[in-house]
């Protein structure tokens, strides 16, 4: 850290007044060259608003940015990436059509053309790292971890020496990032800098040479892995306790709430995207659902909210077979639905947080008056989320769109906890909220579960999902393959049942709970 | 405190929009070489008594047209039929009345359920091919509106009556005329007494979409489709819902003049009311309030420029220029409103949290 004359990036008193959700001030970040430099906090810490001001996505309103000892002004992603800096997004930009070649190439084809110099550079560069890519795959048939080789591969190939990872491992299972750190190492060994954008401290501790830590959009510390624990960095990342999600005694009871029986769901083509799927929840209890992204999470709770209608199968709640009934219908019978994406499916970006209310509770007080809008009560209820869950606004007439992610998501779990639901159906309830927040979600959860909730918990979050359920089930290529029971299961056991490698155990377990 | 500037852009928008279509106009009339001075001379005359109540007829037609382009808007359909289900819904109504089925009001009263019938039934076609096949609202209510001029020429071939040169329909009996209502002391030419549909139609119009819960859904489905979706709105029922209802109220457009002024359905229809409404809808941002000044402003410069070609020598046609830029900048003025709008208030949030951030500080220390 002192020898700052040499930084391959240095970044000094960067302050971004991004209007609305977080500023970044205060920042002070010197990554050393042929290092990985992590940068940790919790979301909204302002991780990503900083990587995109080295990147040239957004300038900063003051400060100042040095790349290899000299003071840049980084005004478009082109200019950054003619100083040597890639970005490897979280989010593949990669066109599934194309094969990995065009998709290199795209948009690079003044490097080496688009012919064989490009196939040859290509093959280049994946032997020197071992990407085990071939130019001439196409993109659909690559798995989460070798789509992200080619991202990492498009970043080499326009120059870069500098790589920013923005949450590499969000995606990916255990195994799949045990193989991203090789490659990352492999790139260290080369001599090229990362900086690797993460809030999973464990893996931090793994790859990491330096950490700084962002808290509220400032730096507030920069650490060697060698001289702090998780823990430490935990606390540093909060600037308080910790939170756990741990439940205590078990609230299950006799009454079956969900119960779903061999149901199948179809795409357009008829090829199963669910099959066989049986499933109960009682009053009380907590069902997590575990498994890698698009195994057939969203179409299960699709089907459970009735926005997706099964092929075959029926889905019954509490005595009544609602198989045939619309999703206003559920909802009215007392569904409260957490959806995946909540500014696709849980809310009216453009509409105030009151009217915002009212949304997917058409049917029931305090928002609605029989027929009529009650604009008083849902104003009124609007204020109560607000306080209770603490999101941060001005006002319920503030528009939707205006507050940070994590706010949005505490105001839809706020008001699908209103009104005393019955059954929960919860994609990544906390997903995207700080760590305050997220325990404040767990305990209305838990809380809501003592007095007979029923949840359908569907959560990328380990953490999570250990924590809260009372039993997992873990889904893979559209079927329930196993159960577990979270007070014994291991991280490592779940990685491996979600992604089909221990099935024989799992199947035994599932067999025993028929 | 933060309400006063905000009201403030929101009619900027509009007044902005007014003022680039001026001075587009201005240099199109210099480039031609028309006195500017002139133009503006004669617009801006304090209009006539004859001519405000005409003024206000014109605005009362437009309004209607524009609610009904609203209605589809706000759950982001494009109807562009109004004008084929306005020309429909009135030939039928026209016809209807003729045969004098029924005695006085309650003719008036009937046919004007058959115009929203029929004019919701000509909607409803492109509707059901949207929500069925997929079609696009836009595309088919393009080709409907064809086919409405079509048929409607077509049939009044078959079932109107020739008097002189025009063909036109049975005439309505006098006692399901509807009486004009004087504005203006004095003058003898009135308003519509049918404008009172405009009226009870634009208070129905926003109690319904700000009040209701078919309102809301629809207001849902055009914010975002797929939140509908997950609150339970069912979308294909709601297209056909708001199309229906959108040609409804095209149906209504026609009344006005049906039973206060022509009394038949002839080739003296007035024809395009159907997009200028659409055009008034954009205007008034689809905003039963907003609508109504958007429809003064277009009958206000249509009204005032028939007198361009006699007092000043240039052809009243410049005006629909005025009125096309009025459009234009008017969306584009209403999307850097909408910006400066959502700027505004993410700052209002940053100090909301600002505020917070300093008082948990304050707690801590």
């Amino acid at each position: 850290m002192s020898d700052t004359a040499t930084a391959a990036v240095r970044l000094q008193g960067i302050v971004k007044r991004f209007p609305g959700v977080v500023a970044n001030h205060d920042v002070e970040v010197t990554v050393r060259p042929g290092t990985v430099h992590a940068l940790v906090g919790e979301n909204g810490a302002g991780k990503s608003t900083l990587m995109k001001i080295l990147y040239g996505v957004q300038k900063p309103d003051e400060g100042s940015i040095e790349i290899d000892g000299q003071t840049v002004v980084l005004a478009t992603p082109a200019d950054a990436i003619a100083r040597g800096i890639g970005m490897v997004f979280q989010h593949f930009q990669l066109a599934d059509n194309l094969s990995v070649l065009e998709n290199v190439v795209l948009g690079a084809e003044k490097r080496h053309g688009i012919g064989d110099a490009a196939r040859r550079e290509i093959h280049r560069i994946s032997a020197e790292y071992g990407f085990d890519l071939d130019p001439d795959e196409l993109v659909e048939t690559l798995g989460v971890g070798a789509r992200q080789r080619v991202e990492i591969l498009k970043v080499l190939y326009r120059g870069a020496r500098i790589i920013i990872l923005d949450e590499p491992t969000a995606v990916l299972v255990p195994q799949e990032v045990e193989a991203l750190f090789a490659n990352l190492r492999e790139l260290k060994r080369e001599g090229h800098t990362l900086i690797f954008i993460s809030h999973k401290l464990d893996e931090v501790l793994a790859i990491a040479d330096e950490i700084t830590v962002l808290r509220r959009g400032a730096t507030v510390a920069t650490v060697r892995p060698a001289d702090v624990t998780s823990h430490d960095l935990a606390e540093l990342m909060v600037g308080s306790e910790l939170p756990s999600p741990s439940t205590e005694e078990s609230t299950v009871t006799d009454r079956v709430v969900l119960e779903v029986r061999d149901l199948r769901v179809e795409d357009k083509v008829g090829r199963a995207l669910l099959s066989d799927v049986t499933l109960r929840i009682r009053a009380g209890e907590v069902v997590g659902i575990a498994g890698v992204e698009g195994n057939g999470q969203t179409e299960l709770v699709e089907a459970v909210v009735g926005i997706r209608r099964p092929s075959t199968g029926t889905v019954q709640m509490l005595d009544a077979d609602v198989t045939a009934w619309g999703t206003r219908r559920r909802r009215a019978a007392g569904v409260g639905y957490i959806p995946e994406d909540r500014q696709r499916h849980g809310l009216l970006l453009d509409a105030p947080l009151w009217e915002n209310r009212v949304l997917g509770h058409q049917t029931r007080a305090p928002s609605m008056h029989g027929y009529w809008i009650d604009r008083h009560g849902a104003v009124a209820d609007s204020k109560r989320i607000v306080a209770e869950y603490d999101v941060r606004t001005p006002g319920v007439n503030t528009t939707a769109r205006a507050l940070s992610g994590g706010n949005q998501q505490k105001f839809i779990v706020g008001r699908e906890m209103s009104g005393d639901p019955v059954l929960l159906v919860a994609s990544h309830p906390t997903r995207g909220v700080d760590v305050g927040a997220q325990a404040a979600i767990w305990d209305q959860i838990r809380e809501a579960r003592r007095r007979g909730l029923a949840v359908l918990l569907v959560s990328a979050d380990l953490d999570e999902l250990i924590g809260l359920s009372d039993s997992i089930r873990v889904i893979l290529r559209g079927r329930l393959v196993g159960t577990f029971d979270p007070h014994t299961v291991t991280p490592q056991e779940l990685g491996s049942a979600k992604t089909g490698a221990g099935d024989e155990a799992v199947v035994d377990e599932a067999t025993v709970r028929r | 405190m933060n309400l006063l500037p905000r009201v403030g852009v929101g009619l900027a928008a509009p007044l902005l929009a007014i003022v680039v279509a001026g001075l587009v106009t201005s240099l199109v009339l210099i480039g031609v070489g028309d006195s500017v001075a002139e133009f503006w001379g004669v617009m801006f005359t304090v209009p006539s008594a004859r001519l405000t109540v005409g003024i206000v007829n014109g605005a009362s037609i437009l309004y209607l047209s524009g609610l009904a382009a609203a209605v589809a808007f706000r759950m982001n359909l494009f109807n562009i039929g109004v004008e084929g289900q306005y020309r429909v819904a009135t030939f039928a109504a026209a016809y209807f009345a003729g045969q004098a089925l029924l005695p006085g009001y309650l003719n008036t009263v009937v046919t004007i359920c058959v115009a929203m019938v029929v004019g919701a039934a000509w909607a409803g076609i492109a509707a059901i091919l949207r929500v069925t096949r997929g079609v696009s609202e836009v595309i088919s209510t393009i080709m409907l509106n064809a086919i409405a001029g079509g048929l409607v020429a077509y049939l009044l071939r078959e079932l109107g009556d020739q008097q002189g040169q025009i063909r036109r329909t049975t005439t309505i009996p006098e006692s399901s005329w509807v009486g004009g209502i004087p504005l203006i002391p004095g003058e003898s030419s009135r308003v519509y007494g049918l404008a009172v549909l405009a009226v009870v139609a634009g208070i129905a119009f926003a109690v319904i979409l700000n009040r209701t819960r078919f309102g809301f859904d629809l207001r849902a489905t055009g914010r975002s489709e797929t939140a509908a979706v997950a609150s339970g709105v069912n979308v294909k029922r709601m297209v056909v819902s708001a199309m229906l209802l959108s040609g409804a109220v095209a149906g209504l457009i026609g009344m006005l003049d049906l039973f206060g002024n022509s009394h038949a359905y002839g080739s003296t229809i007035q024809v395009g009311v159907g997009f200028t409404g659409i055009a008034v809808a954009l205007l008034g941002r689809n905003n039963p309030v907003g609508i109504a000044l958007g429809a003064l402003v277009f009958a206000f410069l249509s009204a005032q420029s028939n007198a361009l070609g006699i007092e000043a020598g240039i052809s009243p046609e410049i005006v629909a220029v005025t009125q096309g830029v009025i459009v234009l900048s008017v969306v584009i003025a209403y999307e850097v409103v909408r910006r400066y709008q959502v700027r505004i208030e993410q700052r209002d949030v940053a100090r909301a949290l600002e505020r917070d951030r300093a008082r948990e500080a304050g707690a801590l220390s």
